[in-house]
């Protein structure tokens, strides 16, 4: 497959690596849990790309998570290869999973400041998919700081950990990068771009 | 032997269901596709040779390739 590409398009370069960083980031945050604050630059590089440049550039270059899937369900197979059903891709629906996103994410800062104002105790667990709660305590090793800072480290963590399994799974039931469709961070710079762009949505078909 | 007409084959990304993942200009051979203003896919349909492999991978399963009208 890959002999077909021409030499231009063929050459790696340093971000198509950019996959190990994902895979470092999630197992940093298996061993002590504050690592994940590290994942602040995976949300706050994207949207610096679009509200300063007004592309997508984080998709389209340096996402190590869309690269992990489109590894693991490309070369190695792990995909079934479908369409992803018409109402995944529609706007109501990647809309409102951006929307559900926001409220789940609010929800995980209220419970940081909650711990951070001393109103409830530092829970030691890693919340997938919103509900189930995982055991992380291994991962904990006190913080110098306010046990505030941890748990958001946990929140966050869940956070990503939620969207790279149901990534994982839109990627066996579907194309590798299927999850892009709608990813929240991806959804969130194309609105960016869009409001930022001059024509707006408007788009010409040219001949 | 391949008919003539396979080379007039192009690839059509539907816009307004484009994610903008930039997923296509990534795999196509002929640098054909560019991702506007982080809205949507456009193709060069002078570079583009109708390969496909664009329309394989888009994960929102956007781009067909079909005749382009000469
Ligand atoms: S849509 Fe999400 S997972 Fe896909 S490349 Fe963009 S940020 Fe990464
Ligand atoms: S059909 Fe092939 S040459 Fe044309 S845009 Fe898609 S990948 Fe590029
Ligand atoms: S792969 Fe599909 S959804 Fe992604 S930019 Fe290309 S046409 Fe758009």
């Amino acid at each position: 497959m890959k002999s077909t590409k021409n030499p231009k398009n063929q050459k790696k370069r340093w971000y198509d690596y950019l996959w190990m960083v994902e895979l470092t980031y999630m197992a940093l945050g298996f061993f002590n849990i504050l690592f994940a604050w590290l994942g602040m630059l995976f949300f706050c590089i994207p949207l610096i790309i679009s509200l300063v440049k007004g592309t997508k550039g984080y998709c389209n270059r340096y996402c190590g998570r869309g690269q992990l899937f489109g590894l693991l369900g490309g070369r190695f197979g792990l995909s079934r290869k479908k369409d992803i059903p018409r109402w995944m891709k529609s706007r109501g629906f990647r809309y409102g999973f951006l929307l559900f996103f926001f409220v789940m994410f609010f929800q995980m800062l209220w419970n940081t400041y909650l711990v951070f104002a001393g109103a409830r105790t530092l829970r030691q667990a890693v919340t997938l998919l919103w509900t189930f709660k995982l055991p992380w305590h291994w991962a904990y090793h006190g913080t110098l700081f306010s046990p505030g800072v941890a748990q958001f480290a946990f929140g966050f963590y869940s956070v990503m950990l939620t969207s790279t399994v149901l990534g994982l799974i839109t990627m066996v039931l579907f194309k590798p990068r299927s999850w892009c469709v709608c990813c929240p961070m991806g959804t969130m710079t194309q609105l960016i771009c869009k409001a930022k762009s001059p024509k707006g949505d408007i788009v010409t078909e040219e001949p | 032997m391949e008919p003539k007409t396979r080379t007039r084959r192009k690839a059509f990304a539907d816009t307004d269901l484009c994610v903008a993942c930039g997923c296509c200009a990534r795999v196509c051979p002929m640098n054909a596709i560019q991702i506007r203003n982080g809205i949507y896919a456009r193709v060069d349909r002078t570079r583009c040779v109708g390969c496909g492999k664009c329309a394989r991978e888009c994960p929102a399963s956007v781009i067909e390739i079909r005749e382009a009208q000469a």
